[in-house]
């Protein structure tokens, strides 16, 4: 526990003090875009990773989380903060519209039913020109002043998204080691099991998908001010599988996986593309590299590859043959 | 006493043109120990299916503890007193068996609604856990991951996780398959154990354990009820031999 805590306070610390170790504002402006994105991605990891509930819809939470703050106030007359309520719950009932509607499905239903409604938003966004702006998007929305605070600057909007993103995270982490969480878990595994041990698998698998909802709402409402503008490009599919890649390529199921998937993407499509032209090769190659070579994601192939490490040279250390009881079982086949 | 803990009327379940279960009417008594025989695809297994929840029935009715239960699914089942094992093993493989334990523990508790408290940090559950894990001799394996574990040891925890849970009927779907002499020897001491307020209905093949077991036995044969009555009726009832052994 305490070396991980250790390992969390680095990386926290990493974090606060990234801003003024890399001063330009164009890399402060791509670190709160990895923060949006792994906000994104780590609400996507609760139904991904804890759920087994592959979602390619995941858009849809940020996409009308953004369209709606901006519409409410820019154009509604609503204030920021009412904007943004509004917003988030607004989209957080609508994830629960989706979920009662997705999860008469599993599996590639599940998924196609999720992708299905999420294009239905981009059609919605795209056509509804009158209300949207359709393919010009929405825009006359400048960043907040919270506290008298201007966000217009880089570094105080990435210390802004840092707070959201640590909130997110924190919830996350308490979500997942939770009675609930764990709940969740265990109808990924054993959804049969699960219900014969009295839980209500559908109830639990609903809530979580409007939890999910309100942490993509969240995420988008972060688009919206960063952007200061918003085009059905948030609600296409591209963002929705992009968002779904940071999660695998990171790791589902952890909690730092989806945001290192999601400084992975971000980085490769705002680094590599100013030098190669076909970057999403470049994308698509390092995924297949990772699907190879650590199927689970980064961070738990990382995480094993630095264990082998240390135990090949605890052991060449101690000059001692491997101590029976840490040798694999041979007993106990996988269960089925 | 006298007062009837699971009572089934004319249940029928058909897969497509097949009827895995045919009006099968069944009552079992509080505190009796009830043993289901038969061939295999007789039933048996669809019928604990069809009592706990996991299928619904074409047509009758199932009343747990007095109460009609045809249209409640199966966790709601649980809560009102049911807990089963299965024939084939379910568990959380990559889990500790004390967190195997834990999660049937949580199942019956509205804690198990809480997304912000720290499920490490439930000491009574955990403590609960490991006096249950003691109980059918897994006390010294309960932080080993199920993986980790013979195929005896999980037969074990599968009945643990439903003793766990204090049920008032307990379904064992061969509870027995697959163990050796002496691992059967341990799982019978252990049922044996288990109080008379709880009512237990048991599919196995072992003869030997099973008919020691049992109070009152039915015999079923493609998804009917050919025999039922006690031990010593069914044995000496010639449709019994004519059912295992044929003509």
């Amino acid at each position: 526990m305490k070396p991980s805590l250790l390992w969390v306070a680095a990386f926290g610390a990493v974090l606060i003090l990234l801003p003024q170790v890399i001063g330009s504002a164009y890399y402060v402006n791509l670190c709160s875009q990895i923060l949006i994105a792994a906000i994104l991605a780590s609400s996507l990891n609760i139904l991904v990773g804890f759920g087994g509930l592959t979602s390619l819809g995941h858009a849809a939470y940020a996409g009308t989380a953004a369209y709606f703050t901006v519409y409410l106030s820019a154009h509604a007359g609503f204030g920021y903060l009412a904007g943004a309520v509004m917003a988030v719950a607004g989209t957080t009932a609508m994830a629960l519209l989706f979920g009662l509607l997705a999860l008469r499905a599993s599996g590639l239903g599940f998924l196609m039913i999720t992708l299905a409604l999420g294009q239905i938003l981009w059609g919605i966004a795209y056509r509804w020109v009158s209300l949207t702006g359709g393919d010009n998007g929405l825009g006359g929305f400048t960043r907040p002043q919270p506290f008298g605070i201007d966000l217009a600057d880089p570094a105080a909007f990435y210390y802004f998204a840092l707070v959201v993103f640590g909130l997110a995270l924190f919830a996350i982490h308490r979500f997942m080691h939770s009675p609930f969480g764990q709940s969740l878990q265990g109808t990924r595994d054993q959804p049969r099991r699960m219900s014969a041990l009295g839980y209500n698998v559908r109830s639990i698998q609903l809530l979580s998908f409007v939890y999910a909802g309100f942490w993509g709402a969240v995420a988008g409402l972060l688009y919206a001010y960063y952007h200061q503008f918003v085009s059905p490009h948030v609600l296409h599919l591209t963002t929705s599988a992009e968002t779904l890649l940071m999660v695998i390529a990171g790791g589902a199921g952890t909690l730092f996986g989806p945001v290192v998937g999601a400084a992975l993407v971000v980085i490769l499509k705002n680094v590599a593309s100013a030098y190669i032209a076909r970057w999403m090769m470049l994308l698509g190659a390092v995924f297949v590299a990772i699907v190879l070579f650590m199927p689970d994601g980064l961070v738990p192939g990382v995480s094993r590859l630095f264990r082998r490490f240390r135990n090949t040279r605890r052991t060449a250390m101690k000059n001692t043959e491997p101590d029976a009881a840490a040798l694999p079982p041979t007993l106990g086949k996988r269960s089925a | 006493m006298n007062t009837a803990v699971l009572e089934i009327a004319g249940l029928n379940r058909f897969f497509g043109g097949l009827p895995a279960v045919q009006n099968v009417t069944l009552k079992v008594e509080a505190g009796e120990r009830r043993l289901l025989l038969g061939p295999n695809g007789a039933g048996k297994t669809t019928l604990f299916n069809l009592i706990a929840g996991d299928l619904k029935p074409s047509s009758g009715t199932i009343s747990l503890f007095g109460r009609d239960v045809t249209k409640l699914r199966t966790d709601q089942r649980t809560q009102c007193g049911v807990a089963r094992t299965y024939q084939i093993i379910t568990l959380f493989a990559k889990q500790t068996l004390a967190h195997n334990v834990v999660l049937s523990l949580l199942g019956l508790r509205k804690r198990r609604w809480n997304p912000f408290a720290d499920l490490g940090a439930e000491t009574a559950l955990w403590e609960r856990a490991r006096e249950v894990l003691a109980l059918v001799g897994l006390g010294h394996a309960a932080d080993r991951p199920v993986l980790e574990t013979s195929y005896g040891e999980r037969r074990r925890l599968e009945i643990a996780m439903a003793l766990a849970q204090d049920p008032k009927i307990l379904l064992l779907d061969e509870p027995l398959a697959g163990l050796s002499a002496d691992e059967r020897f341990e799982v019978q001491r252990l049922l044996e154990r288990i109080p008379r307020d709880v009512t237990i209905v048991m599919i196995e093949h072992d003869m030997d354990v099973a008919l020691a077991f049992a109070d009152r036995i039915t015999v079923l044969q493609r998804g009917q009820i050919v025999v039922e009555g006690t031990r010593a009726e069914v044995v000496a009832d010639p449709k019994t031999r004519e059912v295992y052994l044929g003509h």
